[in-house]
């Protein structure tokens, strides 16, 4: 009897793999993702529904045009994260085609492109969310008040078909985002103070009951699904943790010298993308360093640049460009931060042989 | 006691049950035909001392140790030399070896073996000697002539002895049932090899994930107050030598040195047991424990084998196969090398034959790599191999060296944790071999280069010296004219 293969070992394997992951943070989403049709109600899943659909069509028409297996990689499970990712960024109320575009710009130009799964230097999601962003800043603004379910003035079924598909107005409040209102307010010189007079409730953004994009509200369950990835070794703490200390540090240093201008921490970290972005979105592995140390590094850029662009740029939100900045970075960061080998300095020399203890 | 971190690893499934609970088999029927390498250790091959005809009793040296680094083979059984040839051995390159076929007379008549040594008065050099001559090698499998180990205490300043039962290759017991059976002998073996490194302080370390062989050496070592057993995690790859040196005694050995520099010299547990056997009884090494396991095997046992015995002897003794194995083994899953043919033999550094079923290998595609960067986080020489494959992927053996290939143990943590199942060992295992060949080229081109050099040097000596000659043969005429006017001159005079 005889064998043909001389394959190098080990031949035994952990259970896990590609799709195995994503499907993990996937898992992980669906509390957020549920919320976030509670409170938009149907309008929102049907956006979903048409950013997951037309991302997987994209990528299909991607794997076949490249002459790919087609079934290998639509099934990994990477398109379809970025495509959830991406509609849980939009409005909640978005018109289809937002959804589309976002989800052609995400695969075919931010991903496919570059060469597929794990080749892409920039998140998908984000570079999708920036280009509709910087290309349609009125649709991508254009945040309501919840109206969940089961509410009087929740839409029916073909209500939402016509808000996402018929262009027409909606009754719904529309609203600003508050860190949009913030940096409206604070540009025509208002304190806080007085901006905050009736939009500062913690408590309902930890819940997520506030004006937001469909999935970023409820920091609550985003840290629960955060934290649940963690414990499954699905991500690790670096990255969330150094990103939210980085916030925390800048906001608390810049609300102590003006407390007028500049919000306290806690508006930071509980509004806008920030959790969804720092548990979910930075955390990417293909687009963030791969060594502990550079995740670090990595997170504490993207907290320092999140409060910059907030704070001083022209737009309310940050997470999103100072994610794809910090991809920018990455490649830098693996090339100067790696471990250290065993038995040689960080200089790559061998060790002095240590006094004997 | 104390024991310091050491980076990386992996909790494996021990997968050990199958093999752990069962006593050594000592009854092996004798193999039809026993096919004996010449070269079971690193270093040159032993050169074979026997004619096709011949007649040896067991025990008797049949090829001997050549050089430096080597070891001599004896013959496991007394019978007649069939054929002196190229024969197949588990080598991942599946090129035969040259190897020594002996048929057995089933007699098992011994040859008269050297007097035990007596460990309390031999000198080290005698023990190393008696150790060279028995033809031990490092049984842990990675058979360095273990003679040379004992030397080293000319060259370094020793102070601690770590005998290796870490064991930390699943599915392999030999190691443990070792320690359990023999556990007096071995901590005798290990005391014989303390006082021929001329060392007071021994530790034996074991993985956690076997208390049995704790318990059984802790109780054999208790009149030796200075051989220490400790249990280590059973996390892989502690039986990795520096590494385990490192959890032991917190020091780091320096890249491409040896942990003796540290002052520390390691050995195989099963290395001490048979160096008990060449120092009290005279024994060569010709036979040892291996373990045949694996989810395709019958009945997984182990057994205690002659060195030459075919696998496929193995495998019948256990039962032959429940199902097609998906791979066969040499050596642990984690760094064994496949078997291509079972016709091969066990050699001294065969701790296992593994036959894994298909649902055990879980063999997949291999997908584009995501980063993950786990590979990282497991890889107990602070590598990033996720980098390395990348660079080598590309035909950049260069790059890959210069972040770190060399310092690659090849332990297999990273592809075993690799979502994305890409055969990271297999990349570097390339890269090395290939760097090794471009390496090997290049001594051969500079030694051409010189040879080459200094034969022009000497044509050129050659041309001088002769230009040399002539010219002082004319300088010589010239004079001897000038000479002869002058005397002329002066005879006008």
């Amino acid at each position: 009897m005889s064998f043909t293969s001389n394959m190098s070992g080990p031949y035994l394997r952990e259970n896990s793999s590609v799709s195995r992951i994503m499907l993990l943070v996937m898992a992980a989403l669906v509390p957020v993702t549920a919320y976030g049709f509670y409170l938009f109600g149907w309008p929102a899943i049907i956006l979903f529904c048409v950013t997951l659909g037309s991302a997987v069509f994209f990528e299909v028409i991607c794997l076949l045009l490249a002459k790919r297996s087609v079934l290998k990689f639509s099934l990994d499970g990477s398109g379809i994260l970025t495509a959830w990712l991406l509609a849980l960024s939009l409005p909640p109320w978005a018109p289809w085609w937002i959804a589309v575009l976002g989800s052609g710009i995400a695969i075919i130009i931010a991903k496919q492109i570059f060469g597929g799964l794990g080749q892409n230097v920039f998140n998908p999601a984000m570079v999708a969310r920036v280009a509709l962003l910087i290309s349609f800043p009125l649709e991508m603004t254009h945040f309501i008040q919840p109206v969940p379910f089961l509410s009087e003035s929740a839409p029916s079924f073909i209500d939402s078909l016509t808000i996402i598909f018929g262009g027409g107005d909606f009754d719904a409040v529309s609203s600003a985002s508050l860190l949009d209102f913030i940096k409206t307010e604070v540009g025509q010189g208002a304190t806080l103070d007085q901006i905050m007079a009736g939009h500062y409730q913690p408590g309902n953004w930890l819940l997520g009951n506030s004006v937001s994009s469909m999935g970023e509200g409820s920091a609550l369950l985003i840290i629960t699904g955060g934290i649940a990835l963690m414990f499954l070794r699905v991500t690790s703490w670096y990255i969330p943790v150094s990103t939210l200390i980085s916030i925390t540090l800048f906001a608390t240093v810049f609300n102590m010298m003006d407390g007028a201008r500049y919000p306290d921490a806690m508006v930071h970290l509980l509004s806008g993308a920030t959790m969804l972005g720092a548990f979910f979105i930075a955390t990417d592995p293909v687009t963030s360093p791969v060594t502990p140390k550079g995740q670090i590094i990595f997170g504490a850029g993207l907290g320092a640049l999140v409060f910059i662009i907030r704070t001083w740029a022209a737009y309310p939100e940050g997470m999103a460009f100072a994610i794809l900045l910090m991809n920018a970075m990455t490649p830098l960061i693996d090339r100067y931060v790696r471990p250290r080998i065993f038995g040689r300095t960080r200089k790559g020399e061998p060790i002095d042989i240590q006094e004997k203890s | 006691m104390k024991l310091f971190h050491i980076k990386g690893g992996v909790n494996l499934k021990g997968r050990k049950e199958m093999t752990s609970g069962k006593d050594v088999i000592l009854d092996l029927p004798m193999p039809d035909l026993l096919h004996i390498p010449v070269q079971q250790h690193i270093g040159t091959p032993a050169g074979p001392l026997v004619e096709v005809g011949d007649y040896v009793l067991k025990g008797q040296l049949i090829a001997d140790g050549m050089g430096f680094v080597s070891a001599p083979i004896h013959a496991p059984a007394s019978g007649t030399i069939l054929r002196i040839g190229e024969y197949p051995v588990a080598h991942p390159s599946g090129l035969p070896v040259m190897t020594i076929t002996l048929e057995p007379d089933g007699l098992d008549e011994w040859i008269e073996l050297p007097k035990p040594l007596d460990p309390e008065t031999a000198s080290s050099k005698e023990i190393a000697e008696r150790v060279s001559k028995a033809g031990i090698v490092g049984m842990g499998g990675a058979t360095f002539p273990s003679a040379i180990k004992l030397n080293l205490g000319d060259q370094y300043d020793l102070d601690m002895l770590v005998i290796n039962g870490a064991e930390c290759e699943p599915y392999l017991t030999c190691d443990d049932r070792l320690m359990r059976e023999r556990p007096e002998t071995t901590v005798k073996g290990i005391s014989v090899i303390m006082k021929a490194l001329d060392i007071s302080k021994a530790l034996v370390a074991i993985e956690k994930n076997k208390p049995g062989a704790f318990q059984a050496m802790e109780k054999a070592a208790v009149d030796y107050d200075n051989i220490t057993i400790v249990d280590v995690p059973a996390r892989y790859p502690m039986g990795s030598e520096k590494h385990l040196v490192q959890a032991l005694t917190g020091r780091e050995t320096p890249a491409a040195g040896l942990t003796a520099e540290l002052g520390v010299v390691v050995h195989n547990v099963a290395t001490a047991f048979a160096v008990y056997g060449a120092v009290y009884h005279g024994r060569p090494l010709i036979s040892r424990v291996v373990t045949v396991s694996g989810g395709a095997i019958n009945n997984p046992a182990n057994y205690y084998v002659l060195v030459g015995t075919p696998v496929s002897c193995l495998i019948e003794a256990s039962g032959g196969y429940k199902e097609k194995p998906a791979r066969l083994l040499m050596g642990g899953p984690m760094m064994g090398q496949p078997i291509l043919n079972n016709v091969v033999p066990i050699v001294k550094g065969s701790s296992g034959v593994i036959a894994l079923s298909s649902a055990e290998i879980e063999e997949r595609k291999a997908m584009p790599c995501i980063r993950c960067g786990g590979c990282v986080a497991v890889c107990p020489c602070g590598l990033v191999p996720l980098e390395m494959a990348a660079r080598i992927g590309h035909d950049d053996l260069e790059g890959a060296s210069k972040i770190g290939l060399k310092d690659c143990v090849g332990c297999g943590s990273c592809s075993y944790i690799c979502p994305a199942h890409i055969p990271l060992v297999q990349y570097f295992n390339y890269a090395k071999g290939s760097l090794k060949a471009q390496d090997a080229r290049k001594k051969k081109q500079e030694k051409t280069k010189i040879l080459v050099d200094s034969k022009n040097l000497r044509k050129e000596e050659i041309k001088r010296a002769r230009k040399e000659k002539l010219a002082k043969q004319k300088a010589d005429a010239v004079k001897a004219k000038q000479d002869q006017e002058v005397k002329n001159t002066k005879d006008t005079l």
